[in-house]
């Protein structure tokens, strides 16, 4: 009976040892590169001191169940790296990507993986900017949205909507409808210097319609790219 | 003297916003180079697909044809202000009137010209 009882304890030790304890995680790894609390970056400077994008609004961000899948297959979702500054050169034609410096994320085992993607989605410093953004569910073609995307809006100088088409500065957008809440990417676009003030993504004073369908287009190309889904 | 005393606050008080301008070398490496290149001469990064080549800064000729104030507007209000690209996008929230007003001063740098004239 006692030894009956020792085996229980020490299973119940490992199954302890092996739970997942994504806040952990977050503190002795994530936050090595990443921001977990605090404020954005207020001065050029200090957004130059950042190894990687901010994460103390990551429930207010990302889809809780594409942060599952994708931290345990991590591919890269910025061309250029997260300041792309850090990563040029100069090349023959064009300044290019010196892909030697990029480094790749860490992967994670799935039960890290998934409880680092809950513990993210705890993180909610900008639920007021999340609040003022008001979406209607509906759709667009790709065709229309391409127009008010890159013919309207120019925001395909810096961002990528299939992979090799587009700019490379900003985060690829052919994911982002799986990556993103649609809030996010709304609010995003209407303030971006309210994420982030010094952030090289400009504010290019949309109408509430336009941002509308863009938000509806990178969700329209999100389901027509395999890659979109981890 | 009532006079030189105000002057004298108001030159305390201003002093913190002078200091607190980003150099107009750092605003245009965050915000220009992914377009306008490392050397500023239009190779930037991004514009392998784009429908418009971005400016090229160090293009004395070019540049000449632009005045100080036009300059100062396509950055502060983007291309479409000016009758030109959407893609040059509108820089007025991120940069301030005098970080802007340093930045028409750095491209004449880059130029080697003044409005009308190449130096």
């Amino acid at each position: 009976m006692r030894a009956l009882f020792r085996i229980l304890s020490l299973l119940s030790i490992g199954v302890l040892a092996h739970a997942a304890d994504g806040d952990a995680i977050l503190r002795a790894d994530c936050a090595q590169c990443h921001a977990l609390s605090g404020s954005a970056a207020g001065t050029l400077e200090a957004l130059r001191a950042r190894k990687a994008p901010d994460l103390f609004y990551a429930g207010n961000k990302f889809r809780r169940e594409w942060l599952g899948k994708w931290l345990q297959k991590p591919a890269r979702l910025r061309p250029t790296g997260f300041i792309y500054l850090d990563y040029l050169k100069k090349g023959e034609k064009a300044d290019i990507v010196d892909a030697a410096s990029l480094t790749p994320h860490p992967a994670l085992a799935s039960a890290e993986a998934n409880a680092v993607a809950d513990a993210l989605m705890k993180l909610r410093t900008h639920d007021d900017l999340i609040a003022k953004e008001k979406l209607e569910p509906g759709t667009i073609s790709r065709a229309m949205g391409e127009m008010v995307f890159d013919k309207f809006s120019g925001c395909l100088a810096c961002h990528l909507i299939e992979p090799e088409y587009g700019g490379v500065t900003g985060p690829e957008l052919y994911t982002a409808g799986a990556r993103l809440q649609a809030e996010y990417i709304a609010s995003l676009i209407r303030a971006p210097h309210a994420w982030q003030p010094k952030t090289w993504m400009p504010n290019k004073h949309l109408s509430d319609a336009n941002i509308v369908k863009i938000v509806r287009y990178l969700d329209t190309l999100a389901k027509e790219n395999a890659r979109a889904q981890p | 003297m009532r006079n030189l005393k105000y002057t004298l606050l108001a030159l305390l008080f201003a002093a913190p916003v002078t200091y607190a301008k980003t150099p107009a070398s750092d605003n245009y490496a965050l915000y220009c180079v992914q377009c306008h290149g490392l050397s500023g001469n239009g190779k930037g990064v991004n514009i392998r697909d784009m429908s418009v080549q971005p400016r090229d800064h160090t293009d004395a000729k070019a540049m000449a044809g632009r005045s100080d104030a036009e300059i100062f507007k396509v950055i502060k209000e983007g291309g479409l202000a000016i009758d030109k690209s959407v893609q040059m996008p509108p820089w007025g929230d991120v940069l301030s009137d005098a970080e802007i007003t340093d930045l028409v001063a750095y491209l004449r740098t880059l130029c080697q010209c003044v409005y009308g004239a190449s130096k």
